[in-house]
């Protein structure tokens, strides 16, 4: 179990560390607001793990409350200076908020913005990198996450693209709060393709909405067929699924039918695309996947 | 793998809650995982033990109550529950399901003094 990923210690955006009190309402619609983000931590929670008490109830029977007795909703009688509350919301209810912001940003400016998720080594970044060289002059930005460095922000930069590398610090995972910050450095030209490159995790990447167009799961041909049926989360919030790395299907057995019998069985409506990034491969048909994504944008 | 950023997001909640209600004390939090939420639940209640100190929930019991997985099967056209990712249609057999809920992850009600 990963008993740190998320919490204290703060991603840097660009190399500026953020600390955030989640406390505060900001809007990704103003594309000026920048940069000058003030915020305190209030989650300064220490982490002696084996020596605290460890409270646990598991319901029904401890000495406070016993709803399970009754029909849901109902307060026990006897109880009357307690009260129940109902809340019925999404325990993520604060990151759809900033990944609806993030939406209606990319909404307005026509852009469309892809999630690149994948297990780390599957090729993401080299995918990205010729992916820029191929999309030529077409307006584009790059979000980079990774746990630590800067190094995949400046390959991509070394493309000419222009990109920001979030660092989650001990954190699994993108969510929406860093994009916003993240797309508010780039100021993002009117129909630009917006990749973001989540941390290589195909776990945790799939509950955090980030605004974005869709999720794209890269896997490449080592890393065994079955991976859809062993992690079928991402692989069923994905629309499109890239089995990279095709050039080395035939140095290592691998079965791209059965990669795409096992994808289609996790997520019957999931597009295949096969590539190599290294070949060139297939790399038309992605190209023509971002440019229809983009022309929808345009009309909506 | 995330059960420490729901916690954060609980403790949101909560937090919100308390500055809207003016309670003293969460007593009972009733959370609803649906079972293709990807929650590892010990692992939540670990994280929720954590994050909640210092809290209006410090020690607060936890029920989580299971929402079921459902999916649409694409051979049959029914709505079914499967009770894992990898099972097929219980009326006719198909491998070709879509889930459709059971993904939830909510806080559903609580009790407070």
């Amino acid at each position: 179990m990963c008993t740190v990923c998320g919490c204290s210690s703060g991603p840097k955006i660009g190399g500026k560390a953020h600390a955030h009190s989640h406390a505060h309402a900001h809007d990704h619609g103003d594309l000026t607001h920048a940069r000058t983000h003030e915020h305190s931590h209030s989650h300064a929670h220490d982490h002696a793990h084996g020596d605290h008490d460890h409270n646990h109830s598991h319901g029904a029977d401890h000495d406070h409350h016993h709803y399970g007795q009754g029909a849901a909703g109902v307060s026990v009688p006897g109880m009357s200076q307690s009260r129940l509350i109902q809340i019925e919301t999404d325990i993520l209810a604060r990151n759809n908020s900033y990944a609806a912001s993030n939406r209606r940003v990319l909404a307005a400016l026509q852009a469309f913005a892809v999630n690149l998720v994948s297990s780390p080594g599957s090729g993401k970044t080299t995918l990205l990198c010729k992916t820029i060289e191929a999309l030529g002059d077409q307006p584009l930005a790059v979000i980079e996450g990774d746990q630590q460095t800067s190094h995949d922000a400046e390959r991509i930069r070394a493309t000419g693209a222009r990109a920001v590398q979030v660092n989650t610090g001990k954190g699994c995972h993108l969510d929406g709060h860093m994009v916003g910050h993240a797309m508010d450095d780039l100021h993002l030209a009117p129909q630009s393709l917006l990749f973001i490159e989540n941390v290589g995790n195909l776990v945790c990447p799939a509950a955090f909405d980030l605004g974005e167009d869709a999720k794209v799961a890269i896997l490449s041909v080592t890393e065994g067929e079955d991976k859809p049926l062993k992690y079928p989360d991402m692989f069923t919030v994905a629309k499109l699924a890239i089995l990279n790395k095709t050039d080395l299907a035939p140095h290592c057995d691998a079965d791209l039918d059965a990669y795409e019998a096992n994808l289609r069985r996790i997520n019957p409506d999931i597009t295949v695309l096969r590539v190599s990034a290294r070949t060139g491969e297939g790399l038309a048909a992605w190209l023509e996947w971002l440019r229809a994504g983009l022309r929808v944008k345009a009309r909506s | 793998m995330h059960e420490m950023s729901l916690a954060e997001g609980i403790r949101q909640i909560i937090d919100a809650q308390a500055a809207a209600h003016g309670f003293e004390r969460v007593t009972t939090l009733r959370l609803e995982i649906g079972r293709f939420a990807g929650v590892e639940k010990p692992a939540l209640e670990f994280a929720l033990d954590v994050v909640l100190r210092g809290s209006s929930a410090e020690g607060a019991g936890i029920e989580m109550i299971d929402l079921p997985g459902r999916a649409l099967c694409y051979d049959c056209g029914e709505t079914v529950e499967i009770a894992d990712r990898l099972d097929p249609c219980p009326l006719c057999g198909s491998g070709k399901i879509m889930p459709q809920g059971g993904d939830e992850m909510r806080i559903k009600d609580m009790e407070v003094i």
